[in-house]
C-alpha cells in the first residue's frame, strides 16, 4: 500500500470523522433554526442541543443538565477555573494546580494571581505524575478550587485522578476538583462520580470531532461565576446562540470515539510500541521523556533528540508527509523551550531536541512502519550533520 | 461624490535638469499607489499633484499616499470656481466637516493667481463673515484657533483645506536605481530594505532557506514581510536560494569557529552574482556594527575579500531600540518576531568566537568546491513576485 501521508500529531488536533462532517453539512443546510426560536426550525434546534447533550451526558454517566457546551478546551477550563475561584472567593483564596498544564489552566491562574489568589504550583516527580500526598500537603483550609489534567499533552503522563479527588475530599470536603480532560475524553473511562471529579473538560476536536466547540461537566449544586454575560443560554453560563452543526458533530463524534474504545486503546498501544522501540534500538542516545512506555497513556508520547533541534526535525519529516510536532502546538506563536518539559528537569538540549508523537486510532500499522523507517534516516542524517557522535 | 487631494513632495524640487524625471516617477508611484480605488485621476500642477478620487475611498487613498515616498504632505481639500460666492460656500462644507460647537477658527488667504479681483486680505475678512452669519456658534481667533481654513487661489481654481498630513518624505522610489536586498526573516533586513527605498531605491530581495529543515512558515514569513515592504516600495521580486547544501559542505569540511563567516562569504558571492545577473548596481543588508558576533569590523572586511560590488548597510550605526522603533513603525515588527528556524539555526554554533584572519578563510575554502556551490545555488533559486496590491 501506497503511503500518502502519516498524521500523528493527534493531540494537537484531529481529522474529522467523515460522518462528523456530512452531519455537521446536514445540519447547517437543513437544520439550521436558532434553537431559541419559537417556530418549527428553532424546535428542530433544540431537538439537536438536547440529543446532544444526552449523548455526552450518557458516555459520562452523568445527568443531562450538568453538561454544557463551549467553543472549546480552553473556554471550558477558563469557565471552570475563573468561575468557580470568582464565585467562591469568600470561601478562601487558595488554588492548586500543577506546573504541566495545558497554558488556557496555567494563564487562567495566573489572571487569578492577579485578582489576588495564591496560587500553588504541584511539580511532578521524573515521570510527570503528581504524587497525590504532594497535593494533600498543598492544602490548606482556605483552599477552594484544585485543578489537575488527566493525561498530559505534551508527554502523555496518567494523573491518578481518583485517587487524588478522594484523598483531597477526606481532608478538606469543600475543596471543588477540576479535571481537565481534553486529551483522554473518549479513550479513557471517565465517570465524574465515581472519580469525585467536580468540574471536566472537554474539546471536540481531539476526538475527530469539529473546532470550536467543546463540553463542561459541571456536577450539579456547583455554582460559577459566568465569562460572558447575554441571553441566558446554558443556563446563563454560556450566553450566546448555541453552535448546533458544532455541537451535533460532537456529539456524533464522540459516540463514534466510544464505541470501540478498548479495541482503539489497544490498537493505539500497539502502534506506541512499535513506534518507540523502532527509533530506541536505532538511536540508543534518543530519550523518552516522562513516564516510562508502559506507564503513559497510549496516544501520547515524547522523544528527545538531543544536540538536534526539534523543529529541524520536524520539517525533515514533513518532506516524507509525517507530520509531528515539537513541544506543545498551543504555544507555538512563543518560541520558548517547553514548560512542561522544563518541569520534568530536561536540560536544554533535550528540550530543544524534544518531537512529540500523538496518535489516533485511525492511524496503522503500515503508517507506523513508514515512519519508523523515515524518522530513523532523518534523525541519522541530522545526528552526522551535527557530527554527534552517537 | 468627488474629493480631491492635494500632495506636496519636497526635496525632488531642488533637482536641476532631471526635475520632470522625478516628478513623472512619482506620478507614476502615486498612481501605483492607488490601485483598486477606481475611478480616480491623478493631475501636476505647478509643482503639485492632485487626485481626484470618490469620497468612500478618500480615507484609503490618504493613508496608501502616506506610504509614498517623495510624498512630503497631504491635504484633503475642497475645490471651488474662481469666484468668491463659491469660495464662501466650500469655505462653509470644510467648516461643516470639522464643525464643533464653540470652536474659534481663522481664515488664511494666499493669492497666487493675481488675477482674481480679491485681494487676500478681503477674502480673509469676507469668508470670516460669511461663516459668522451661518448661525452657527461659533468664534474668530487669528491667534489660536481650533481650525485654520486655508483658501488658495491659483491659475485654475481655488483650494481650501484645513488639514495637512505629513507624507514619508524621501525620494521617489525608483529614480536612484536597483538594489538587492539580503533579507533574513529578522528585525533588522526589513528596515534596511526600507530605508533603502526612502532613498529612491527600487528593491529586489534575496533569501537563503535551507530546505527542507526550514519549513513554508519560514518561507511564508519572508513573503509578509516583503509584502510589508512593497507598500512602500512597489512589487517586490524575491528570490528564493537554497542553501542546504553549501551548510552540509562546510560543516562537514571546515573548522567550526568559522562556519558562521565561511557560510557568510558563500551568501555574499552568490547575491553578488545575481545582482549582476539582475543588472543590480549594490546590495543591501540589514548589517549593524557589533551586534551580533558575525557583525564585526573583522567580519566586514572578510566579507569584503570576496566582493566587489558595493554593499550598502544603512543601520550600520543604528542601536537595536532605533532599528526596532522603524520595525513596529512600518508593521514589521510582528512578523520578523514570529518564531520560525531560519537556515543560520541548522549550525547551532556553541561558541562562535570568530576572528579568524583572511589566510585561515581562504584555506578553509579551499576544502570545499566553493565555485561549484555558488553556481549551484544560483541556478536553483526560485524566484517570486510580491505584489504591493493584489
Amino acid at each position: 500500500m501506497r503511503i500518502k501521508e502519516v498524521y500523528i500529531d493527534n493531540s494537537a488536533t484531529t481529522r474529522p470523522y467523515p460522518e462528523v462532517i456530512s452531519e455537521m453539512s446536514r445540519v447547517m443546510d437543513e437544520e439550521y433554526g436558532n434553537p431559541s426560536s419559537l417556530h418549527r426550525r428553532g424546535s428542530e434546534g433544540e431537538r439537536i442541543l438536547n440529543t446532544s447533550r444526552q449523548v455526552l451526558a450518557d458516555i459520562l454517566g452523568v445527568k443531562n443538565n450538568e453538561v454544557i457546551f463551549t467553543s472549546g478546551g480552553t473556554e471550558s477550563n477558563n469557565l471552570a477555573i475563573l468561575g468557580i475561584a470568582r464565585r467562591n472567593r469568600r470561601r478562601g483564596n487558595h488554588l492548586v494546580t500543577t506546573a504541566i498544564e495545558h497554558s488556557s489552566v496555567l494563564q487562567a491562574f495566573n489572571q487569578l494571581e492577579k485578582e489576588g489568589f495564591e496560587v500553588t504550583y504541584l511539580v511532578p516527580e521524573k515521570n510527570g505524575v503528581i504524587d497525590p500526598q504532594k497535593a494533600v500537603e498543598a492544602l490548606t483550609s482556605r483552599t477552594i478550587l484544585v485543578s489537575i489534567m488527566h493525561v498530559n499533552n505534551e508527554i502523555g503522563s496518567i494523573q491518578p485522578i481518583s485517587r487524588i479527588s478522594k484523598m483531597l475530599k477526606a481532608k478538606n470536603p469543600a475543596v471543588i476538583f477540576h479535571v481537565d480532560a481534553v486529551q483522554s475524553f473518549t479513550k479513557f473511562s471517565l465517570s465524574p462520580q465515581q472519580q469525585g471529579i467536580d468540574l471536566l473538560s472537554m474539546s471536540a476536536h481531539k476526538f475527530h470531532g469539529p473546532k470550536g466547540v467543546g463540553t463542561l461537566y459541571i456536577k450539579d449544586g456547583i455554582h460559577l461565576e459566568p465569562l460572558n454575560w447575554g441571553g441566558g443560554h446554558e443556563k446563563g453560563l454560556r450566553p450566546g446562540t448555541e453552535n448546533t452543526p458544532g455541537i451535533a458533530g460532537m456529539a456524533l463524534a464522540a459516540k463514534i470515539s466510544t464505541a470501540d474504545r478498548r479495541e482503539n486503546m489497544e490498537k493505539m498501544n500497539s502502534l506506541k510500541e512499535k513506534l518507540i522501540s523502532s527509533i530506541l534500538t536505532e538511536h540508543p542516545w534518543a530519550q523518552l521523556n516522562g513516564p516510562l512506555e508502559e506507564e503513559g497513556a497510549p496516544h501520547i508520547f515524547n522523544i528527545s533528540f538531543p544536540g538536534l533541534k526539534g523543529e529541524i526535525i520536524l520539517h525533515a519529516l514533513e518532506e516524507y508527509f509525517i507530520y509531528v510536532s515539537t513541544g506543545s502546538s498551543c504555544h507555538s506563536s512563543a518560541k520558548e523551550p517547553s514548560h512542561v518539559l522544563r518541569a520534568l528537569g530536561l536540560n536544554e538540549e533535550a528540550t530543544e531536541g524534544a518531537i512529540r508523537f500523538s496518535l489516533s486510532h485511525l492511524n496503522t500499522e503500515e503508517e507506523m512502519d513508514y515512519a519508523a523507517s523515515k524518522i530513523n534516516s532523518v534523525i541519522a542524517e541530522l545526528a552526522n550533520f551535527h557530527k554527534i557522535t552517537t | 461624490m468627488n474629493r480631491l487631494l492635494l500632495i506636496r513632495y519636497g526635496e525632488i524640487a531642488l533637482k536641476g535638469g532631471n526635475r520632470p524625471f522625478f516628478e513623472k516617477r512619482l506620478l507614476r508611484n502615486i498612481q501605483d499607489s492607488l490601485w483598486g480605488l477606481r475611478p480616480f485621476e491623478v493631475t501636476f500642477r505647478r509643482g503639485r499633484y492632485y487626485v481626484k478620487i470618490s469620497d468612500d475611498n478618500l480615507f484609503a487613498a490618504q493613508q496608501r499616499l502616506q506610504k509614498v515616498f517623495g510624498v512630503v504632505s497631504i491635504s484633503p481639500v475642497f475645490e471651488a470656481e474662481l469666484n468668491i460666492e463659491d469660495i464662501y460656500s466650500e469655505a462653509y462644507k470644510l467648516l461643516e466637516a470639522n464643525y464643533t460647537p464653540g470652536m474659534s477658527f481663522k481664515v488664511n488667504t494666499r493669492r497666487s493667481n493675481k488675477n482674481f479681483p480679491n485681494t487676500s486680505p478681503e477674502v480673509n475678512s469676507n469668508t470670516g463673515a460669511y461663516l459668522l452669519d451661518r448661525g452657527l456658534d461659533l468664534k474668530v481667533d487669528v491667534h489660536n484657533p481650533n481650525i485654520v481654513i486655508n483658501i488658495d487661489i491659483r491659475e485654475k481654481g481655488a483650494y481650501l483645506y484645513s488639514q495637512t498630513i505629513p507624507g514619508p518624505g524621501g525620494m521617489p522610489v525608483g529614480v536612484t536605481g536597483k538594489g538587492l536586498l539580503l533579507l533574513s526573516g529578522g528585525i533588522d533586513s526589513p528596515v534596511a530594505g526600507w530605508m533603502a527605498s526612502k532613498r529612491g531605491i527600487e528593491m529586489e530581495a534575496l533569501h537563503f532557506h535551507s530546505p527542507p529543515f526550514t519549513g513554508e512558515g519560514a518561507i511564508n514569513k519572508v513573503m509578509d514581510l516583503c509584502k510589508v515592504l512593497s507598500a512602500y516600495s512597489g512589487n517586490i521580486t524575491l528570490h528564493l536560494a537554497p542553501f542546504t547544501e553549501i551548510q552540509k559542505q562546510i560543516r562537514q569540511n571546515c573548522p567550526e569557529p568559522m562556519l558562521i563567516t565561511l557560510m557568510r562569504r558563500i551568501m555574499f558571492r552568490v547575491a553578488e552574482r545575481l545582482a549582476l545577473q539582475r543588472k543590480i548596481s549594490a546590495l543591501f543588508t540589514g548589517e549593524s556594527l557589533g551586534q551580533v558576533a558575525s557583525q564585526t569590523l573583522e567580519n566586514l572586511v572578510a566579507i569584503n575579500d570576496v566582493t566587489s560590488i558595493p554593499i550598502l548597510r544603512p543601520l550600520i550605526s543604528f542601536d537595536k531600540e532605533e532599528i526596532i522603533n522603524i520595525s513596529r513603525k512600518i508593521n514589521a515588527f510582528d512578523i520578523s518576531i514570529r518564531p520560525f528556524e531560519d537556515c543560520c539555526t541548522l549550525f547551532v554554533p556553541r561558541h562562535p568566537v570568530t576572528r579568524p584572519t583572511i589566510e585561515e578563510l581562504q584555506k578553509a575554502e579551499e576544502k570545499i568546491p566553493v565555485e561549484e556551490l555558488v553556481k549551484d545555488c544560483l541556478e536553483n533559486i526560485e524566484t517570486r513576485t510580491i505584489k504591493s496590491r493584489e
